[in-house]
């Protein structure tokens, strides 16, 4: 599932895959991000809010889009988290990040999924949020997170 | 051989070395990777293991033991408290009163019973307060059940302000038999015992080195299979007996008794949105689930690591599912009659509950009442003594850098690595192997793949070197063969002809 390449000892940088509609397998990336962080031995405050972003990241994916990949870049200072999709784009990024706007459709949200927290849970345990999306194209979320 | 990690906990799961065939059921098995296997045994990683039982259930060769406390222990006491666990009442055939257990108890050389289903039933009604109070931790967890505790302080660290900080109904029946056997009886502290009756490894490593608490307060634990065979043999039928034995004890209610199986202490607690999970690979999603901000609009989770509950503990004699049934059926018929005995238990909003004075007032007052009263005014009577402590054992470094670096190392090893998880190298899996390596704690070559491989390798070397001559033994041995090719073999060609002539 994981690419992996490295860079001199002091970072590290991992891809996993994500699939669209793959419920089944959702949450698998951000449990490896998880577990890799915990080995490096990352404070238990960022791991918690990378854990939580990282699974709504990945949640978007396989709810909206057709593919995506989720990659874990972690040095000394901070832990970035990108995850780039293959799928419809956010039309508005700004009325996304409003909590309880989900476009997500009826039988992902019986799932108890789509309850429109996604994107304001992310900038809440990010240190920083930047999207971007070309409409038809896909989505980029990149999060950053600064080691307390 | 590397030692494997040596901590200062304790535990109460023991490997029986002489038993151990150092097969690979265990090591699959455990739910928090914690036993490998070393020169033909099987050895725990202390530091990973929660003390849940499963390998004591799973082992083919009853070469795992639990470490608990006998009957015999009694003599060193002159007074001695026994603390039934609710699940003790299932263990006996169907329509079998706690009454009759608690006094058989007694009759079996116990002084005095504190029943645990009692302090559930107190311990309950407190944790709905916190449930319905400030708190803005989502979701709480349950901290009944020592070996999830332990699961979290290890594997999920990062949740261990999830557990919520009320005391066991364990410890509030040991803090209540301390006050009513100061208040009762005139025994000096260190002639009382105090012992819990368990139904699993879990609690008694919980009394040797409870997590949240200074002190143990509780003797020891002895395991319900110990105490079953005299029990039964003993159990009292005469209700006047029972009644004269029981006469100044108080018993849980059918709420406090269902604490006993899945499900019970939610049904007892009766508050917010709840979910209850047991056996610990579900207890472990549902925890993965929470870690991922998943479960936030859930109040509380109950979680037990055997399956069907307490009833499922490996020191009990009865089919879990059976006594699951009988632990809901003395729950059900006991509804009233447990109430009707305690009034300040009775629902939510009772007189008795908004106004705790009250009961001292009543007439047939008796000092466990009064104990009761106080305490359940006193919020802190419940709390820990002391913060949950994490104890994350994932880190593969002290140092970060270290860490990255040994994590492209693993990486690299688990390349090369078969990914059958066959076990045959100790670890449960090819991914523990490669972090055991980094870790100094195996080689590369424990795995039978990479050993086949190598000699493959070395052997294909020597067959080569066997091939390779020195040039001078080379010339002594290949000499009649191109005297063949060149001479003998040609007598009619010309120049030799031309020599011989």
């Amino acid at each position: 599932m994981g690419v992996r390449d490295i860079d001199e000892g002091t970072s590290l940088h991992y891809t996993f895959d994500v699939h669209g509609g793959d419920f089944a397998k959702a949450g698998d990336a951000s449990s490896r991000v998880k577990r890799i962080l915990q080995q490096i031995g990352a404070g238990p405050e960022i791991v918690r809010r990378v854990a939580v972003a990282c699974y709504e990241a990945e949640m978007n994916v396989v709810i909206h889009a057709h593919n995506g990949t989720v990659t874990l870049d972690a040095d000394l200072k901070r832990v970035t988290i990108t995850v780039d999709d293959e799928g419809p784009g956010i039309e508005d990024i700004a009325q996304a990040m409003t909590p309880g706007f989900s476009t997500a459709p009826d039988s992902v949200r019986e799932m108890g999924f789509g309850a429109g927290m996604g994107l304001p849970n992310m900038k809440s345990c990010s240190s920083k949020l930047d999207i971007k999306s070309v409409k038809g194209v896909g989505t980029t979320v990149r999060m950053t997170f600064d080691n307390a | 051989m590397p030692e494997p990690e040596i901590t200062e906990y304790f535990h109460s799961v023991h490997l029986l070395e002489d038993k151990c065939k150092g097969c690979v059921n265990c090591i699959k098995r455990c739910p928090t990777e914690a036993i490998r296997v070393r020169d033909g045994k099987a050895h725990i990683v202390e530091a990973r293991c929660i003390d849940c039982g499963e390998c004591v259930r799973i082992c083919p060769n009853q070469a795992k033991t639990v470490v608990a406390d006998c009957l015999a222990r009694l003599s060193e006491f002159s007074f001695n408290v026994a603390l039934p666990a609710p699940a003790i009442y299932s263990q006996f055939r169907e329509g079998t009163q706690p009454e009759r257990v608690i006094a058989t108890l007694k009759a079996i050389g116990f002084d005095h019973v504190v029943d645990v289903a009692f302090g559930a039933d107190l311990v309950g009604q407190k944790i709905r307060e916190a449930i319905e109070g400030p708190s803005t931790i989502r979701p709480l967890i349950s901290s009944a059940c020592p070996a999830v505790v332990r699961l979290i302080q290890v594997r999920f660290p990062n949740l261990v302000e999830h557990v919520l900080p009320i005391i066991t109904p364990m410890r509030a029946a040991a803090k209540l038999a301390k006050l009513q056997v100061h208040h009762q009886f005139d025994v000096p502290n260190e002639r009382i015992g105090i012992w819990f009756i368990t139904p699993c490894p879990g609690k008694v490593s919980a009394i040797n080195e409870p997590a949240g608490y200074e002190d143990a307060i509780i003797t020891g634990a002895i395991p319900i299979s110990e105490v079953y065979p005299l029990l039964r043999e003993k159990l009292l039928k005469d209700p006047q007996e029972i009644e004269r034995l029981t006469a100044d004890l108080r018993r849980g209610t059918g709420m406090g008794i269902g604490w006993a199986r899945s499900g019970g202490e939610n049904q007892s607690i009766n508050g917010g949105r709840q979910i209850a999970v047991d056996g610990i690979h579900s207890v472990i999603q549902i925890l993965e689930d929470v870690e991922r901000g998943k479960l936030s609009d859930i109040d509380y989770i109950e979680a037990q690591a055997c399956i069907g509950g307490c009833v499922g503990g490996v020191l009990t004699i009865e089919n879990p599912f059976i006594t699951r049934r009988r632990i809901r059926l003395l729950a059900n018929e006991d509804q009233g009659n447990g109430i009707e005995e305690h009034p300040e238990l009775a629902g939510h909003g009772t007189e008795a509950e908004e106004h705790p004075e009250l009961i001292e007032g009543r007439s047939e007052e008796s000092p466990i009442d009064r104990i009761v009263a106080e305490v359940m005014a006193n919020d802190d009577w419940f709390k820990h003594d002391i913060p949950l402590e994490p104890r994350p054992t994932l880190k593969l470094d002290d140092d970060m850098a270290t860490a990255m670096r040994k994590m492209d190392q693993m990486a690299r090893i688990l390349d090369s690595l078969p990914g059958l998880d066959c076990g045959s190298c100790g670890a449960p899996n090819c991914q523990a192997l490669a972090e055991d390596v980094v870790r100094g704690l195996a080689t590369e070559m424990d795995c039978v793949f990479k050993l086949r491989e190598r000699v493959r390798q070395l052997a294909s070397e020597m067959f080569e070197l066997s091939e390779k001559v020195p040039p001078a033994m080379g010339h002594t041995e290949k000499k009649p063969v191109e005297l063949n090719g060149i001479g003998e073999h040609s007598p009619t060609t010309g120049p030799e002809t031309v020599d011989k002539e």
